[in-house]
């Protein structure tokens, strides 16, 4: 495949692979191709629904710890206003819009373990008011450092949904010097659509923030990557990259594969190279960021707003009107599928994410977050039936399906029998969790559910195995002690006994020396006499 | 606010079922099927039939006996599929009891003593074959020969007297129905000192393999190639059999035609397509990865030609499925790919 905009500068000191990204396309193994299903929320522009009655903004929106609440029950805040401390290792929290705060209490929240968590609950005022607003000036010509600095005080996470905070990714000390920031437009999920509509109505933006996040990492040249189905996408992003970007931003055309969106297959897709095992593209050389996190860094740096909304694809066959919508954090969910037309009468399930890897919601009344992508609503035909499990019959079209090419056949045989060393030693860290293996499983078994599970066996018994080695040493080292404290213990006594023996020794031999002295001392006598 | 029931992802259909693919196979058997009663009778209805019924009974039973569920289990199609294979393996006029012994061992013992579908580590339809065909030699090797060679096939009547009443000699010629597979012939031949030319000149040898087995050969490939088509196997155990078989015999031809018969002979005859496309793509006893398949695929082409070149029975694809069943788990393991990233 040809590079939309050729590249005219000189090269700089790169590794080879870095000026052929794109011009070749790799393989990745496995997959599947799904159907799509994206243009029934791509109709109609992103929109924005009216303000919610209430926000709820959890504290853990990003990868790592919580966010320590800076407002109390009762304060006023502006739209835009930090409400949440960001730990170290995690990010801000601010105002999705300007109103009283309410409450800050545990709630539900939208996160794959479903365990509630610190809130914050505002009421909003109604008139959206900003606080102070603070763009970066002169970008081009900053100190990535401080342009980091930037996006880190303005909450901005990786939104294609590991949330790791931008800054620290793009920030990272690396052994392989970054040579390439590859943004992530591949939407690979059936229904999700909020990414491509992004890229449809604000390339400008996206390319923008591109260039600005690899300034931030000191990076030369810009990646964006798409589905090679997303027409429109890719004539105005190109319009867009060869305006701003000079001749530093392509746009790589790949092929639509379930999982190509994820970042490994993304990877091997542009290079050929596979990212190690428990390492990351930075390794390579590549900092792989989503899109929407470059027009997030676009809105910080250059308007100067916190990350406090993002666009949600409320869609599925169980909402009246599948659309775009951009939605404040702390949105419940409710509140969107409102804003969509409501739920059709067979409705059955709510799922962050797209069918192939999102969670279930319990309730709507459960918040957006910044992972937020997609909320889809499932009818009972869209689903599995829930009975109908059979033994493997070893067909092996899991193997085939999978992007990690492993074998989920004797992974779950494995898994079933608890034997947590055969199945690390099978590789199942490798498991990126796409679930293909599950959806081509003729005898309906939930493999992927099996290695979520599996992984957090193979990690526990691993820590456990850690922590019993550490017992182990600390009890040696005691025994070690105690013999050692024992042993001198011993010597000191002996040695006390040998003085004591060696004393008395000399007293006998002193009252020898004395006896002797007593007895020749008659003798003396007369010869002094 | 609403709640909702939560599962785990992924939130979609499963793309097929094992009650598909059985059923697929089955579908992909109906031209073999078709050919064979057009070449000798509809004997092969027959024994579907009767093999299929005990087959049930005893996965019906066994299960029974293990405390499983009947209805999912029954309605997988794993054992009709075992029984049809069975039945194309054997004459059509073998009596009854054949078919119940060899079901007998092939769900009772090979699947259900390993613990049931997904569990056997041989081929349930082989195992039954083999067993039947080491035990009732005489029953197993009466195979009538096909309609080009003979005044006729019997009808239903004569087929039920024949599997149902024993009366295999019937006074109107069955018997003179009965005569040598093309394997057969070619072993005797040679046994008797004769130079395969001559042999081949033998009715029983038609264009390219046997007069009649090569239009059942060609039907099983059809049916093979539709399984492919649709992907419910996949193309390295058949080109690796057949692939591996032709070139074995193709070197052993080349360096000695008097004794050797030829590449395209061997491949068309006997139950070699069958095994290639329908048996040894069996998945619960294959290998489940693609150099694996290919490993185990080559296996049975080779240990096949070595028991028709120098074994005692003049076709080996049941043996060398068997043997080869054994290899499995080695094979596969030894052929895992290299994860992701490793």
């Amino acid at each position: 495949m040809k590079p939309v905009v050729a590249t005219s500068e000189p090269a700089p000191k790169t590794p080879p692979v870095a000026d052929r990204i794109g011009e070749r396309l790799y393989r990745f193994d496995g997959g599947l191709r799904l159907r799509h299903n994206k243009k029934i929320a791509c109709r109609d522009p992103v929109a924005r629904p009216a303000l919610p009655a209430e926000l709820v903004v959890p504290m853990r929106q990003h990868s790592g710890p919580p966010a320590r609440p800076c407002v109390a029950e009762g304060q006023f805040v502006l739209k835009g206003e930090r409400i949440g401390e960001g730990p170290e290792r995690g990010a801000h929290i601010h105002a999705p819009t300007s109103g009283r705060v309410t409450s800050v209490q545990d709630r539900p929240m939208a996160h794959a373990t479903g365990q509630p968590g610190t809130c914050v609950v505002i009421r909003p005022d109604g008139e959206d008011r900003w606080g102070e607003r603070t763009p970066f000036p002169a970008w081009e010509t900053s100190d990535p450092a401080a342009l980091r600095a930037h996006i880190r005080h303005h909450g901005i996470v990786g939104l294609g949904g590991a949330v790791f905070p931008t800054d620290l990714k793009a920030g990272a000390a690396t052994v392989t010097p970054i040579h390439t920031l590859v943004l992530n437009g591949v939407e690979c999920e059936p229904w999700i659509a909020c990414d491509e509509m992004l890229m449809r109505e604000q390339p400008r933006h996206l390319v923008e923030g591109a260039l600005i996040l690899a300034h931030a990492a000191g990076v030369e040249r810009v990646v964006i990557a798409i589905e090679d189905q997303m027409g429109a996408v890719e004539r105005a992003l190109a319009e867009a990259a060869a305006e701003l970007g000079g001749g530093r931003c392509r746009v790589v055309k790949v092929p639509t594969v379930y999982p190509e969106g994820g970042e490994r297959q993304l990877v091997q897709t542009l290079t050929g190279l596979e990212v190690p095992a428990g390492g990351y593209p930075h390794d390579l050389g590549l900092l792989v960021q989503n899109v929407a996190t470059a027009a997030a860094v676009r809105q910080a740096v250059i308007a100067g707003e916190p990350l406090v909304e993002r666009i949600v694809t409320v869609t599925g066959h169980g909402v009246r009107h599948p659309r775009n919508l951009l939605a404040l954090l702390g949105t419940p969910a409710a509140h969107l599928v409102e804003a969509a037309g409501g739920y059709t009468d067979d409705a059955a399930r709510l799922v962050v994410g797209g069918p192939m890897m999102g969670y279930p919601l319990g309730s709507d009344a459960e918040p957006v977050v910044k992972a937020t992508n997609c909320l889809l609503v499932l009818t009972t035909g869209d689903m599995r039936p829930p009975q109908g499990e059979l033994p493997c019959i070893r067909c092996g079209d899991c193997a085939s399906a999978c992007p990690a090419r492993l074998q989920p056949q004797e992974l779950q045989f494995m898994a079933r029998a608890a034997q947590w060393d055969a199945v690390a030693a099978l590789g199942v860290d490798a498991c990126i969790e796409c679930a293909c293996c599950d959806l081509v499983c003729p005898s309906q078994i939930p493999l992927a559910d099996w290695f979520r599970y599996a992984k957090g066996e193979v990690r526990r018994v691993s820590s456990e195995r850690v922590a019993a080695e550490r017992a182990r040493e600390r009890f040696e080292a005691r025994e070690a002690r105690l013999e050692r404290a024992r042993q001198e213990k011993a010597e000191r006594l002996a040695r006390r006994k040998d003085k004591l023996r060696d004393e008395a020794g000399r007293k006998r031999q002193i009252e020898a020396a004395l006896a002797r002295a007593k007895g020749t001392k008659d003798p003396s006598a007369e010869d002094e006499a | 606010m609403r709640t909702f029931h939560a599962a785990a992802a992924p939130h979609l259909p499963s793309k097929r079922t094992v009650r598909g693919v059985m059923s697929q196979v089955l579908l992909a058997l109906v031209p073999g099927i078709a050919v064979h009663a057009w070449l000798f009778g509809p004997g092969i209805f027959v024994q579907i039939v009767i093999a299929s019924g005990f087959a049930l009974a005893f996965e019906a039973a066994l299960l029974r006996l293990r405390g499983r569920p009947l209805a999912p289990f029954l309605t997988d199609g794993s054992a009709v599929v075992a029984a049809s294979l069975f039945a194309l393996c054997i004459p059509p006029l073998a009596p009854w009891w054949i078919a119940a012994v060899a079901m007998f061992f092939a769900i009772v013992i090979a699947k259900h003593c390993f613990g049931g579908l997904g569990h056997n580590v041989f081929n349930p339809a082989m195992v039954g074959y083999v067993v039947v065909l080491i035990s009732f030699p005489l029953q197993l090797t009466r195979w009538p020969l096909p309609r080009e060679l003979s005044s006729g096939t019997p009808g239903l009547d004569a087929t039920l007297q024949a599997i149902l009443g024993g009366r295999v000699i019937a006074p109107d010629g069955i018997d003179a129905l009965t005569g040598a597979t093309p394997l057969d012939a070619i072993r005797t031949g040679l046994a008797e000192g004769r130079p395969l030319d001559t042999v081949l000149q033998s009715p029983v040898f038609g264009a390219v393999g046997g007069t009649g087995w090569e239009w059942l050969a060609a039907a099983f490939g059809i049916g093979g190639l539709y399984l492919l088509w649709r992907g419910i196997i996949r193309w390295q155990v058949p080109v690796a059999t057949l692939g591996s078989v032709l070139v074995m015999a193709l070197v052993a031809w080349v360096l000695n035609p008097e004794t050797y018969p030829s590449a395209v002979l061997h491949c068309l005859s006997g139950g070699l397509v069958l095994g290639a496309f329908f048996i040894a793509t069996d998945p619960v006893s294959g290998c489940a990865s693609g150099r694996g398949r290919l490993v185990f695929g080559a296996g049975v082409g080779v240990l096949t030609l070595v028991i028709r070149y120098w074994g005692g029975y003049p076709d080996g694809v049941a043996f060398a499925v068997l043997l080869m069943n054994m290899a499995a788990p080695l094979v596969d393991r030894v052929t895992r790919p290299r994860v992701y990233g490793t």
